[in-house]
């Protein structure tokens, strides 16, 4: 039996997971970027059983929102990067202190 | 009916040591290919829950745009990969440590209690075969939602807007057109007159 319970903690576990890359990888841009997208998963994968369990659309239409969103956003964040790394030669974040006063 | 659990487990084991692949292993690229993984797997377990609309979707933008941008990114930044890495065992004890706090916390609040269980949230009945998830999510969302929608069409093209303005480098001392100067010309700039007096012809 396959209860609610079940997917929320599929997705807490994901969302645990991600918060944990972020921790670890927390020089690397594009780890950061991944973590991030694990984490909007998450967050679908909770939508997602919500909306089945509930029989209510509205979470799927969220999840469309939240993806559409995503991609914008990974779209914007790599373009960042690649100027970032244009200019610097370096995606480490620790390098990154040019507005420390 | 046990082989609805079966798939559910494996699909939720493939997700979450992909995951782990994700935040641990050492090469981006790696890690992107780690994720695409996440999301077939998420995208399975959607499929399980009856959701295809958005597991479909999932895979075509998510494993097929979004992802395939990651790769090309990493794959084109020339990376130092030594220094990236520097300070993962030094944080791993915190990072562990954090995970499974907050992992703990959402269990027990998943599990204490009897208020997600199946009297709660009853397992919903499979829906019938004539059941369309693509039309229902479209009449859904181009009814109530319509106007979010439109803004999600408009964040979109912002972003690609802004992507490409990141981006675009004007290269100094190359030769280019600009077809917006040759259009604009003026017949004064191309064609200069010169009066001067006929001269008599020397000799034969």
């Amino acid at each position: 039996m396959l209860t609610l319970a079940h997917f929320l903690t599929l997705g807490a576990l994901l969302f645990c997971l991600s918060v944990t890359g972020i921790f670890l990888n927390r020089k690397n841009v594009i780890i950061l970027l991944m973590c991030i997208e694990l984490m909007l998963l998450a967050v679908n994968m909770n939508f997602v059983a919500f909306s089945r369990f509930l029989g209510n659309l509205d979470g799927q239409v969220f999840v469309f929102f939240i993806l559409t969103v995503a991609a914008a956003e990974a779209a914007i964040g790599l373009a960042i990067l690649v100027v970032l790394f244009r200019n610097r030669q370096t995606i480490n974040v620790t390098e990154l202190d040019d507005l420390k006063g | 009916m046990p082989i609805y659990e079966i798939v559910f487990y494996a699909f939720s084991l493939v997700m979450l040591g992909a995951a782990v692949m994700v935040i641990t292993v050492r090469n981006p690229v790696y890690a992107a290919l780690s994720l695409v993984l996440t999301f077939f797997s998420a995208a399975a377990i959607w499929i399980l829950l009856e959701v295809e609309f958005l597991a479909i979707i999932l895979v075509l933008v998510y494993v097929g745009a979004v992802m395939v941008l990651f790769l090309f990114v990493v794959m084109m930044l020339d990376i130092n990969l030594a220094p990236l890495k520097e300070g993962f065992m030094r944080y791993l004890p915190a990072g562990i440590v954090v995970a499974v706090l907050m992992a703990a916390e959402l269990l027990m609040v998943l599990w204490s209690r009897a208020s997600l269980d199946e009297t709660a949230f009853p397992i919903p009945a499979p829906n019938p075969e004539t059941y369309n998830n693509t039309k229902e999510v479209g009449l859904w969302l181009y009814t109530n939602y319509l106007l979010a929608f439109e803004v999600a069409g408009v964040v979109l093209l912002v972003a690609i807007i802004a992507a490409v303005a990141l981006t675009l480098r004007q290269r100094s001392g190359g030769h280019r057109q600009n077809p917006s100067l040759q259009v604009r010309v003026q017949r004064d700039e191309r064609v200069r007159l010169v009066k001067m007096k006929p001269e008599p012809r020397q000799g034969g």
